[in-house]
């Protein structure tokens, strides 16, 4: 296993964890654009752009793109997130030149008026989709009230309107300023032949413009809000609860995530004791997320409307017990035994470890080995469990409940 | 590729079949327990997943709580769910902790407490499940299209019906454990870095002296209809459409799933240009092999805006019937590709692993290796998925959609 970086002359960096006793390769560009860096005026523009991609280029049309990572046998695909939009592949190692520069045109796209006007039509879909299943659109509302107006509270999705009304002309301008090389990374993990992906990245991009991009990264302010919206049609209630957490440069996220998987892990947390295994709720959890210059504890709730308002107390007990005591050794122990077996056995594909290293990268410009996140979730302590409360207490969130219930209220002391 | 199948029948019947990956530093297994819901008895559908439930709750010296801590501390990844014909219990941790996880899953499968003191929680824990499937208008389309597309009882949901969820006692589930969990029928898959001779002696030191018990395989009943809209108030109609197609076990199957991966499968595949890409109907439409023991469909599903569904459903009915008309040389070139490449990555997940041969071991009463899967595949010939489509055009569809309207099948469509 062995890490290399190189940047070319215009800003394009490039970084793998080579490991030649993979049996394949896993190639991506990781581009440092998301919701986060949309205005109004281009609601969810990231995201249809990631859909626009695969829709050619000077050189290839829409069909071409999608035959050719097919010839190659290739796992790809591409997601948008707040943050980051990454177009990856996983081929066997003797294509990789074939994927990155299959992968290299296709960021270059020809964004043409009338293949965006027909993918319109499955943006639109998409968000319709969503606002048909579970929460129903309520992760974007209560991400919105809870940061306000901090770019984090922006949809990667956008609106039906925002969406229809988006001109062509607005998205190549993002376009633009937001895909030049000095605002991406290309990355690999797998069996890489490093020197070879250099030489592919310098003919392939290394006359891309540089534009150096802006980015606003900001530490959100903490929020209380609590609201309840009816929807007949629901069966289930459906909560989301948003608090501060550490953000990705922080270093007490590791304590974060030992933290969250303590109180809310699907199996085995305190959540898991007091509301699934009791049957009170269908799901109960809390997570970790960082982004740059902030980050979230995100609680989940989805159970019968009856049972709604008593596990929110309930919830709100555990975190106040929580803040009070920390958690216990046993906990701890287990907590951290859980991860590092998730991160093992999570690290042996490929394409799972590409996420990682351009994670890393993106985030931090810092290469971490499957070891190092093993030890720094071993060296979390009880302590740090009990600083990352006091930091960011989960008492003080911004909760947004959907479903038939109509009468839910913030439990005692969290407004 | 280097790989090699063991596999050891014991004496009660159980199977033990093996594939040692040592390039990875985890060990994954899969119990398949002959307990699946097509053996749920009538007016009790969904016994079959409140026993699941219940074994979870307490088994060997173990409380509930002792169970979950343990796997945890040994980091063990967990997961279990009711098929058909199994109820399967999986799991993965590193190398090092694969026996005293088998141990466990040993007490589980064989020594479940069943306690009274669990049996509400239990109850509505699998209430809810069947509860939140109401708000998941994908997976509700889908359950119904199985329903529809098998006679009694092998299209079953696993999840039940709520009259059965409420009166289910102690006693049904202690009957269901006696009856169905049992060592002959039950399969253990195991993946990963292991030691095969070691792994043979432990499982028998844990499972050798399980009674084996016989059983009647579950009779085939009625059919329902083959069309069905069912109302739901929602911004897309969900769209399910089924035909008959072969088991894994067949001799044909792979022509049959070479028609269906040029189907589906790959931005190239049919449905998704003409359905999505051309048309921009909807963001998910699929094709899939779905296969039980003596039965096999492929199962389709399309989700969109209810204005624009009825001409998604037309143009994906359209080209199911046009498949018949045979595929070209560069759609299986293409497919070929993509199978190539996902056999050689199987062999970096020793979960997928264990699940699979398992599976392969149930279906076809030994397992195919990666190369032999490799080989069926390369075998494969535009003529002989054409000779098989001509002979077995799709058609007889069965089609629920899902939404605030119905839709009219078009004419000619049978």
């Amino acid at each position: 296993m062995e890490f290399r970086k190189h940047q070319l002359d215009n800003g394009l960096q490039i970084v793998a964890e080579c490991n030649a006793e993979a049996y394949s390769t896993a190639v991506g560009f990781f581009v440092q654009t998301g919701a986060r860096d949309e205005t109004d005026d281009v609601a969810g523009v990231s995201h249809f752009l990631e859909h626009m991609m695969f829709k050619g280029t000077p050189t290839r049309t829409a069909d071409d793109v999608n035959r050719e990572f097919d010839e190659m046998g290739a796992h790809y695909n591409a997601f948008t997130s707040e943050e980051h939009t990454v177009y990856y592949a996983a081929v066997l190692p003797e294509l990789q030149t074939s994927a990155v520069e299959l992968l290299g045109d296709i960021i270059r796209p020809s964004l043409r008026e009338e293949d965006f006007t027909t993918e319109k039509q499955v943006i639109i879909e998409e968000i319709r989709m969503y606002e048909d299943q579970p929460p129903f659109g309520a992760d974007d509302k209560c991400k919105a009230a809870h940061f306000g107006s901090h770019p984090l509270g922006r949809s990667v999705l956008g609106t039906v309107q925002s969406i229809t009304d988006l001109r062509v002309e607005a998205m190549r301008r993002y376009f633009e300023t937001r895909y030049a090389p000095d605002n991406m990374t290309l990355v690999g993990a797998g069996r890489i032949d490093f020197n070879t992906l250099v030489d592919t990245a310098d003919w392939l991009c290394g006359k891309w413009k540089p534009m150096h991009a802006p980015r606003e990264t900001l530490a959100a302010a903490p929020h209380r809000g609590f609201e309840c919206l009816k929807k007949d049609t629901a069966t289930l209630e459906y909560v989301l609860q948003l608090a501060g957490g550490p953000a990705s440069t922080d270093s007490d996220r590791y304590a974060a995530k030992v933290l969250a998987t303590v109180l809310g892990d699907d199996s085995g947390s305190r959540l898991y004791w007091a509301l699934v295994d009791s049957g009170l709720a269908e799901q109960a959890t809390l997570s970790h997320h960082d982004y740059q210059g902030t980050g979230l504890f995100m609680t989940y709730l989805s159970c019968d409307p009856q049972h709604a308002q008593a596990n929110l107390e309930q919830i709100a007990n555990i975190y106040a017990e929580a803040e009070q005591e920390g958690a216990t050794a046993a906990e701890l122990a287990q907590a951290k035994s859980k991860i590092s077996s998730r991160i093992v056995l999570g690290s042996e594909r490929p394409r799972s470890r590409l996420f990682s290293v351009g994670g890393n990268w993106m985030q931090r410009r810092e290469y971490r080995t499957v070891q190092q996140d093993l030890q720094a979730i071993d060296a979390v302590s009880r302590d740090a469990l009990v600083e990352v409360l006091a930091r960011y207490p989960l008492s003080v969130s911004t909760t947004l409940a959907i479903g038939p219930a109509t009468q839910l209220t913030a439990p005692a002391g969290t407004i | 590729m280097k790989e090699s199948i063991l596999s050891h029948i014991y004496d009660n019947g159980l199977v033990l079949v093996a594939e040692p990956m040592m390039s990875l530093e985890s060990a994954a297994f899969t119990f398949l327990v002959p307990a699946g819901c097509a053996s749920d008895p009538e007016g009790l559908a969904g016994l079959g997943s409140f026993t699941c439930e219940m074994t979870l709750r307490g088994s060997g010296s173990r409380d509930s709580r002792q169970f979950i801590q343990d796997l945890e501390n040994l980091g063990v990844e967990r997961g279990e769910s009711v098929s058909t014909s199994h109820t399967s219990f999986s799991g993965a941790t590193l190398a090092k902790n694969l026996f005293p996880a088998l141990e466990i899953f040993a007490d589980l499968i064989r020594r479940p407490h069943f306690p009274e003191d669990q049996l509400e929680a239990a109850r509505l824990v699998a209430i809810q499940e069947l509860r939140a499937i109401e708000d998941e208008p994908g997976q509700k389309v889908m359950l119904e299209l199985r329903r529809r597309q098998y006679p009694e009882p092998w299209g079953r949901s696993s999840h039940g019906e709520l009259p059965a969820l409420e009166s289910i006692g102690l006693e049904d589930i202690r009957d269901y454990f006696a009856q169905h969990y049992h060592p002959n029928g039950t399969i253990l898959g195991v993946a990963g870095q292991i030691d095969w001779q070691r792994l043979k002696v432990q499982v028998g030191r844990m499972f050798a002296d399980w009674a084996p018990r016989d059983e009647a395989e579950p009779a085939t009943g009625r059919s329902l209809a083959k069309r069905e809209h069912l109302h739901h108030e929602s911004n897309q109609t969900q769209i399910a459409i089924g035909f008959e197609s072969l088991p894994y076990r067949h001799q044909d199957y792979f022509q049959a799933w070479g028609a269906v991966g040029v189907l589906s499968g790959g931005m190239s595949s049919r449905l998704f240009t003409e359905v999505r890409e051309k048309r921009g109907l909807c963001y998910t439409v699929y094709a899939t092999m779905h296969t039980l023991r003596d039965r096999g469909s492929v199962l389709c599903y399309a989700g969109t805006s209810a204005e624009r569904a009825q001409e998604t459903l037309d143009v994906t009915l359209a080209e199911l019937v046009r498949l018949a008309q045979g595929i070209k040389a560069d759609e299986l070139a293409r497919l070929k590709a993509r199978i190539k490449s996902s056999l050689i990555m199987q062999q970096e997940s020793s979960s997928s692993r264990s699940g699979s041969i398992a599976r392969d071991w149930y279906h076809l009463g030994q397992v195919r290796t990666l190369d032999e899967v490799g080989a069926l595949v390369d075998a494969l010939s535009r003529d002989s998925i054409n000779a098989y489509l001509a002979a077995h055009p799709p058609g007889d569809f069965t089609i629920v959609t899902l939404g605030p309207n119905p839709l009219e099948v078009p004419v000619g469509i049978s």
